[in-house]
C-alpha cells in the first residue's frame, strides 16, 4: 500500500505540525497531550465547542477549529479515539467560564472516553454538556446495540453551534440546538474501495472491481450490504432513499443538503451526485436551501460518498449562515 | 500460595511482549468486524507501560495495577483503553497497599476487574465482547476452587473456561461495539477483545505457575 509519509509512526504529529504552521492566525497546537485550539483561546464569557475523535477523517475535526466553529480538537490516533488527557486539557483550555460542550460521535471508544474526560472537568470544577451523534441510517438502532454511528451531521453540528456560542448563547442554548441538529438529521454512506490504516499497511478489507459496499461507516469498516456497482443516480436514490423515509423529510421541507467525499472521489463525481439528489429531493418536494459539497469527513483514501440531509428552521439557517473562518471552512468573514 | 510484586510486574511484562507479539493478528481479527486497530492500539498501551514499570518497581501491588490502568487509559484510546484501564484501575483498588496476595485475593481482584469492564462498557455476557472470556474464567475458577483442586489445576481449568468463552463469540451476534454496526455480518467472526482478553489470561495462568508452591 503506497503512502505518501515518513512513517505510520509518525504521520499524525507530522500533520499537526503541517497544520501549525499553516494556519498560525487561526489555530494554536499542543503537543503530549495533542489537541488543537483556537488562535487566542479561551474566549472569555463565551461557550466553548470541544470535539475529537481518531484522525483520518480530515479536515473534520482539526480543519474545523476557529472563528464561529469548534474551540478545540483532540486528534486521536488514526481511527482510534484520544484520550482523556487530551480531552481534559482542551476542555480547561477553552474553557472562558460559560462551561464546555463535547461533541462525541457515538462510537464506543468515543463515548467511552468523553465520558471519562467530562468526569474529570467536572472535578475540577468546569461545566460540561455532551452531544452525541448518531444520524446514520445504515445502522439498525435498537436498545440492544451500540445504535447509530455519527458521520455527516457532525459537520454540520460543529458549524450551526459554533454560530450558536458566537452569537453568546448559554451552554444550555447551544446543547439544546446541537440536539436539534442531531435530532433533525440523517445520513448513508457507501464506499467504492478500502482504505488502509498506516500502521496497519494494508487495505482494511478487500472489494472486487466490480462491487461496492453500501451503508459504509468512516473507519473502513465494512457496511450492511455487499453489491455489484450500479450508476451515480441509482446510488444516490439508494441513500436518499433510505435518508428521506427515516426522519421522515416530508413534502414542504427545506433542507440543507452536504454530499460529502470519502476521501478518494474527485469533485466532479460529488456534483454528479448532487444533480441527482437535486432531482431526487424535488421530485419528493424537499426543497434544498442549502448545500455543502466535498471531502469534510473522510476515511482516509477511500472512495465513495455519503449524503446527509438535515430539515432547517429560522434557527438553523441563521447560525449555518453566521460567519465561519476555520482552515477548511470559511465565508462571512 | 503467595504472589509478590515481582511477579505482577513480569506479568504486565509478559503481556507487553504477547500483545507485541500478535499485534498483526489481533489487528486482522478487527479488521473483519471493527477498524483494524486492535493490535496496534494495545501494543503502543502496553509498551508505554513497559516504560513506565521501572518507576514503580518497588512499589506496592496497587500502586504498580493502578499505573498500569492509567497509562492504558492515557495511551490506547478507542475502547480498549477505557475498559482494560478500569480493569486494572479496579484491581488495584482491591490490591491497595499490598506486597503480596494468595488465590483468594486474585478471585477478588478479577471480579472487581470484571465488574470495572462491565460498568464502562454498559455489557453484559453474550455480546460478543471480551466480558464472554472473562467472566467464565472466573466462574470456573470460583468452581474449581470451591472442589478444593489446588491452585494450578483451578487456573487450567480457569484458563480452559476462558478459551471456551472466546470461541463462543465465533457465533455470536454482536451487540456492543464497532461490530454492532455489521448486524448479522458480524457473525462467524471471532471477537478481537474477547481474543486479547484470552491472550491475558494465558499470561495470567503462566505467571501464577511459574510460582513455586510453598513447602508443607
Amino acid at each position: 500500500m503506497k503512502k505518501l509519509i515518513n512513517s505510520p509512526e509518525t504521520v499524525v504529529g507530522d500533520a499537526l505540525l503541517g497544520m501549525a504552521a499553516a494556519h498560525p492566525e487561526l489555530i494554536q497546537v499542543h503537543f503530549d497531550p495533542d489537541y488543537i485550539t483556537r488562535a487566542g483561546a479561551p474566549v472569555r464569557g463565551k461557550v466553548g465547542l470541544l470535539s475529537g475523535g481518531g484522525s483520518g477523517h480530515e479536515p473534520m475535526h482539526g480543519g474545523f477549529v476557529g472563528y464561529g466553529m469548534l474551540d478545540a480538537a483532540c486528534p486521536g490516533a488514526v481511527f482510534t479515539s484520544p484520550v482523556p488527557d487530551q480531552m481534559l486539557a482542551a476542555t480547561k483550555a477553552i474553557d472562558g467560564g460559560a462551561g464546555v460542550l463535547h461533541i462525541v460521535k457515538n462510537y464506543t471508544g468515543d463515548v467511552m472516553n468523553f465520558e471519562m474526560a467530562a468526569e474529570l472537568a467536572q472535578m475540577e470544577g468546569i461545566e460540561v454538556a455532551s452531544v452525541i451523534t448518531n444520524d446514520d441510517v445504515a445502522v439498525k438502532d435498537s436498545l440492544y446495540t451500540a445504535g447509530r454511528r455519527g458521520v455527516g451531521v457532525t459537520v454540520l453540528l460543529e458549524k450551526i453551534c459554533g454560530g450558536a456560542a458566537e452569537a453568546g448563547l448559554p451552554l444550555a442554548e447551544v446543547t439544546r440546538i446541537a440536539q436539534n441538529v442531531n435530532a433533525q438529521g440523517r445520513s448513508m454512506g457507501m464506499a467504492l474501495t478500502s482504505c488502509a490504516v498506516p500502521a496497519a499497511g494494508k487495505p482494511t478489507f478487500e472489494i472486487g472491481d466490480d462491487e461496492m459496499e453500501i451503508g459504509i461507516g468512516i473507519h473502513g469498516e465494512p457496511g450492511r450490504q455487499r453489491m455489484k456497482l450500479q450508476s451515480a443516480r441509482e446510488i444516490t436514490e439508494m441513500l436518499a432513499s433510505a435518508i428521506l423515509d427515516d426522519l421522515p423529510f416530508n413534502r414542504g421541507d427545506q433542507v440543507l443538503a452536504f454530499v460529502n467525499g470519502m476521501g478518494g472521489t474527485p469533485l466532479i463525481e460529488l456534483y454528479v451526485v448532487y444533480n441527482d439528489l437535486v432531482k431526487l429531493c424535488g421530485d419528493r418536494g424537499v426543497t434544498i436551501s442549502r448545500n455543502l459539497i466535498g471531502n469534510y469527513i473522510t476515511s482516509l483514501e477511500m472512495a465513495g460518498c455519503s449524503i446527509t440531509l438535515l430539515k432547517l428552521d429560522d434557527e438553523l439557517t441563521r447560525f449555518w449562515d453566521a460567519p465561519v473562518h476555520t482552515p477548511a471552512l470559511r465565508w462571512g468573514r | 500460595m503467595r504472589i509478590t510484586a515481582e511477579h505482577v510486574i513480569r506479568f504486565i511484562e509478559t503481556i507487553a511482549a504477547r500483545v507485541k507479539e500478535q499485534r498483526a493478528y489481533l489487528t486482522e481479527l478487527d479488521s473483519a468486524i471493527g477498524d483494524a486497530d486492535h493490535g496496534i492500539n494495545l501494543d503502543r498501551g502496553f509498551s508505554a507501560v513497559l516504560a513506565k514499570l521501572p518507576t514503580v518497581a518497588d512499589k506496592d501491588i496497587g500502586t504498580i495495577l493502578k499505573t498500569t490502568g492509567m497509562t492504558l487509559v492515557s495511551t490506547v484510546g478507542g475502547a480498549s483503553g477505557p475498559l482494560y484501564g478500569t480493569a486494572f484501575l479496579r484491581a488495584s483498588m482491591a490490591l491497595a497497599d499490598r506486597y503480596e496476595f494468595n488465590e483468594d485475593d486474585l478471585v477478588a481482584a478479577l471480579e472487581a476487574a470484571l465488574e470495572g469492564i462491565m460498568m464502562r462498557g454498559k455489557a453484559q455476557r453474550g455480546e460478543k465482547t471480551m466480558i464472554d472470556t472473562i467472566a467464565p474464567a472466573i466462574d470456573a475458577l470460583k468452581t474449581a476452587r470451591s472442589r478444593d483442586v489446588d491452585a494450578h489445576a483451578a487456573l487450567r481449568e480457569s484458563l480452559a473456561a476462558a478459551e471456551a468463552g472466546m470461541k463462543s463469540t465465533i457465533p455470536m451476534l454482536a451487540t456492543k461495539g464497532r461490530a454492532s454496526y455489521l448486524g448479522e455480518r458480524s457473525i462467524g467472526h471471532q471477537d478481537p477483545g474477547a481474543t486479547s482478553a484470552y491472550l491475558i489470561a494465558t499470561v495470567l495462568v503462566e505467571t501464577v505457575e511459574s510460582i513455586q508452591p510453598e513447602a508443607g
